[in-house]
């Protein structure tokens, strides 16, 4: 469209979204109250892996006030086995998962029988009624020695803790090592980490028993493929559940799931005919709600003495704890073309080996599979550029794809459409002062000062918009990777835009407001979107991935254009003209060379309503949808610079500052996306310092509650100072990239990467996430020892 | 049960209650002042943050009993007409939310630290929301919102 009006798309429109959950307005699941409605709460193992024996849930059911109580064998028939989407190799072991363990016990916090009752704390005060006797069966707590002769089994029945092994190559590394100057190899470990989205999971279900229906609301990410696996896992037919996520308080890939409480509530109340409800608590989110990261990184790279990349070899073991969840064993291999990233090079050889451990299960986290990428490639690229005594920016430059090479396909077979990464990093330098920090940092470790600076580098891209239905089925993933968006005109004017995203917290209702609004030529204020009910939004693949805006915004984009196609039609009618000689803009539809003969995309909406003068034969609706499938993945990039100052003395890490300049493509609202990011490096810049999920020796969780586990408060991170650069993707029409992930991809090695830095003259080499004070103490001690 | 008797964001209610039903779950289950989220079972979060007697305590770690005879004020309790408070607006214009669960104590918190620091620098602002987290923002927006509301209005 071309018009005289401001776009919307660019514009820093407050959100929408905001007024409600400013004033308390707000719809969490946990919120819902119906007549009748009963609560579940659920036992859980105490121990990592063990036998049961009996499950006696009699006293339990005398209590005041407790409608029912179940172990898992009084259910498992009914609550089948949870569902893993996405076996990445063909003999992938998908043991059984019945969501109310049955025989065995695989994890603490394995769920081992449930109590209804009329409220939540009858219902919990009941679960210590329930009498569990079990054998305590040893455990396999480690990922390094899970595969080891000897080591516990976690599934007996498979003889092996090994899930699966994937491999991909391309070129051949061994002749590229064999022509390489210098062969370095590092080991580095993703610890594990806990989501924490802030709001704990929570699900109701209402049945209608006449009918045998349901309506099953779930603090979920993914509304309609929960839909298909509730039907899959239950029975239930498809068409009798309807799925509501309704506020969604965060998810960062830990909502991305089919969750056992979601199958045990729907069955429950099936089985009752009574509303239910389940709210988790926080301390049973650390061990119910799935993990993230939590693998091994064997990495070795080929390089001339000159610095020219020659070669990569990347071996993972990556955790998959006890069951395979949804998307599991895919985490790991998400990343396996993202190891190269924007470096070029003859050989790639990438293996992951999926592995089972006593402990919750692991799956999406934001970035998935992609941050762990990155870190690798960034932290060995660190430890060349030290090894070959160049500076690792100059290195970096060596190496990377330049602007004027895109289109590049990499040696992982990606084709990167767009990028420029010389002026990103450009860009960054000059905010960061990046020689005078150097200059400082030369003069503190010259006068052997007690707080050393680091400077860390992060030249990253990511590969996003997931994903081309092709591409997930090559890689075996059960689904495809579109998504719709259905706009709706309205008699009065104004707009309906349906999407099958289901945002928690990215500000789709805003930004998808400002796309139609551009297309269609209407105000801004006159378009509502709505989102995240399967009976409303019938078709969508919902929101993780950094997907939303590159495949759902860009759906409700051609959507619109659909629209005012049929608009067009219609208008020419009205306007006895030919459909080639009329212009749009602006929402007119005016005859060239006669401005007066107009009608504005409203008026059509009302002419279509009333359908008493429209063409012959002319579907009396100008409604679209528009279901798009990506040809190919996006990729923003960026440059990210951190300072950190390390007190060698007490070990303490302090971010000085913390620089970075994304190229995200097209912005369609500047905060929402500075936003992504913010809470994207917060979260990248916690798993390098602060964050872990610490098992002891029986395989309890550690960090068991929030006091445990340290999720930084506002005095923990620091100020980003945070710009773009603006090469638009030219894979579709509105040249967007993504946000969602960016930060938390690209933030993690540069603070890494900065505390190494920081202590390399003291002879150490390498720092185990998280930089805790007491690690780095204790690495500064080794090194001088 | 215990009688007590809460005045809640200017309505005054009378309840028998168990002692020890938490003040959240008093007012999230018994009043439906759903508002006001539940985070965590440790008191670390800060989602529940709202006003007893004008100071900002974590509803997680009071008992509804212990609220008796006072006054409380929620998120719920904020606007006027219609009418937004400076921080409310503050967290519009500064995009100091995204998904928008730990906004009512994170806006609690906040006026708290605007009585005690009328004029708060932006260390003092991150020190006084150490006890609420935020998973989204990274906290850079929260912080501008609460220095752009001290320019405009303490609330008392």
């Amino acid at each position: 469209m071309t018009g005289t009006t401001e776009r919307e798309v660019g514009r820093a429109r407050p959100r929408k979204e905001d007024a409600r959950l400013l004033t308390g307005q707000t719809n969490w699941t946990d919120n819902i109250s119906v007549n009748g409605l009963l609560h579940l709460a659920i036992l859980r193992s105490p121990m990592a892996h063990a036998r049961i024996d009996r499950v006696d849930v009699s006293a339990a059911l005398e209590r005041p006030g407790v409608i029912a109580a179940f172990s898992g064998r009084d259910v498992a028939e009914e609550m089948g086995s949870l569902p893993c989407a996405w076996p990445v190799a063909e003999d992938t072991v998908v043991p059984d998962h019945p969501p109310i363990a049955v025989d065995e016990v695989r994890y603490a916090g394995d769920p081992v029988a449930v109590v209804v009752a009329r409220d939540r704390y009858t219902a919990a005060d009941a679960l210590e009624a329930v009498e569990v006797d079990y054998t305590p069966l040893p455990a396999a707590l480690d990922i390094e020695t899970a595969l080891a002769e000897g080591t516990a089994l976690v599934h007996t029945d498979k003889g092996t803790n090994r899930s699966y092994v994937y491999r991909a190559t391309s070129g051949d590394y061994e002749a590229a090592k064999a022509q390489a100057d210098v062969v370095l190899t590092r080991r580095y470990h993703q610890q594990r980490l806990i989501p924490t989205a802030i709001e704990p999971r929570a699900v109701v279900v209402t049945p209608l028993a006449a009918s045998g229906e349901f309506t099953l609301y779930s603090s979920t990410q993914v509304p309609h493929v929960l839909r298909v696996m509730l039907a899959v896992t239950t029975g239930i037919p498809e068409n009798k559940i309807r799925v509501v996520a309704p506020d969604v308080g965060g998810g960062f890939g830990s909502k991305l799931q089919v969750y056992g409480e979601e199958v045990i509530t729907l069955v429950l109340a099936k089985r009752l005919g009574r509303p239910l409800k389940w709210t988790e608590s926080r301390s049973e989110a650390h061990v119910a709600t799935h993990h993230g990261r939590g693998q091994v990184q064997d990495i070795e790279v080929a390089a001339r003495s000159d610095g020219t990349l020659l070669g990569l070899r990347v071996s993972l073991t990556a955790d998959m704890g006890a069951y395979l969840m949804l998307l599991s064993p895919g985490i790991p291999i998400l990343g396996a073309s993202m190891y190269p990233a924007i470096y070029k090079m003859g050989a790639y050889d990438f293996s992951c080996t999926g592995v089972f451990t006593n402990r919750t299960p692991i799956d999406a986290y934001r970035g998935a599979g992609r941050p762990e990428a990155t870190f690798a490639i960034e932290r060995i690229m660190d430890d060349l550029a030290a090894e070959l005594g160049t500076d690792p920016l100059e290195l970096r430059r060596h190496n990377w794809i330049r602007h004027e090479e895109f289109p590049y396909t990499t040696i992982a077979g990606l084709t990167y459409d767009s990028g420029n990464y010389e002026a990103a990093t450009d860009k960054a330098l000059a905010l960061f002062d990046y020689d005078k920090l150097r200059a400082e940092q030369a003069d503190r470790n010259h006068r052997g000062d007690t707080v050393r600076l680091g400077i860390g580098i992060s030249t990253y891209t990511e590969m996003c918009g997931l994903a081309p239905s092709r591409w997930l089925g090559e890689m075996r993933y059960a689904a495809g990777g579109w998504e719709a968006a259905n706009i709706r005109m309205l008699p009065t004017g104004k707009v309906e835009v349906v999407t099958g995203t289901s945002p928690h917290g990215q500000g789709h209702v805003t930004s998808w407001c400002q796309i139609a609004a551009d297309a269609l030529g209407v105000p801004f204020e006159d378009v509502e979107v709505m989102h995240g009910d399967t009976r409303l939004a019938t078709h969508g693949m919902d929101t993780y991935g950094s997907r939303s805006l590159v495949i759902g915004g860009v759906a409700v984009h051609e959507a619109a254009l659909k629209v005012v196609a049929k608009a067009r039609r219609v208008a020419a009618h009205l306007l006895e003209a030919n459909e080639a000689d009329l212009e749009f803009a602006d929402g007119v539809f005016s005859v060239k060379g006669s401005p007066e003969a107009r009608k504005t995309i409203q008026e059509v909406a009302f002419e279509t309503f009333a359908s008493h003068d429209l063409p012959d034969g002319l579907e009396p609706s100008i409604n679209a949808e528009h279901v798009l499938d990506p040809d190919t993945f996006s990729y923003p990039h960026g440059t990210h610079l951190c300072a950190v100052e390390v007190d060698t003395e007490t070990g303490a890490v302090h971010i000085r500052s913390y620089v970075c300049v994304d190229d995200v493509g097209k912005v369609v609202n500047p905060p929402i996306v500075e936003g992504q990011l913010h809470g994207g490096i917060a979260q990248g810049i916690s798993q390098a310092l602060y964050e872990e999920a610490v098992y002891d020796e029986e395989g309890n969780l550690v960090t068991g509650t929030l006091a445990d586990y340290l999720v930084p408060a506002a005095p923990d991170l620091p100020e980003f100072v945070t710009d773009r650069t603006e090469t638009p993707a030219t894979s579709n029409p509105l040249g967007v990239k993504g946000v969602g992930e960016t930060g938390t991809i690209a933030s993690t090695p540069a603070v890494v990467n900065a505390v190494v830095d920081a202590l390399r003259p003291l002879g150490v080499k390498d720092m185990r996430m998280p930089c805790t004070p007491e690690r780095v103490w204790q690495a500064v001690k080794e090194a001088s020892a | 049960m215990t009688h007590i008797s809460v005045k809640v964001d200017g309505t005054t209610y009378e309840d028998d209650v168990e002692p020890r039903l938490l003040l959240v779950h008093y007012l999230r289950d018994r009043l439906g002042l759903t508002g006001t989220p539940v985070g965590c079972d440790t008191s670390n979060c800060g989602a529940c943050t709202v006003e007893l007697d004008g100071a900002a305590v974590k509803s997680c770690t009071v008992l509804a009993v212990q609220a008796d005879g006072s006054e409380v004020t929620t998120v719920q309790g904020l606007a006027h007409d219609g009418e937004w408070t400076g921080l409310q607006r503050a967290f519009h214009e500064q995009h100091a939310l995204q998904c928008g669960f730990c906004t009512p104590g994170m806006i609690m918190a906040a006026r708290d630290l605007l009585r005690e620091h009328p004029h708060p620098t932006p260390d003092e602002v991150r020190q006084g929301l150490e006890g609420n987290l935020c998973r989204c923002t990274g906290y850079q927006n929260i912080v501008l919102a609460v220095l752009a509301a001290s320019e405009q209005e303490v609330t008392a």
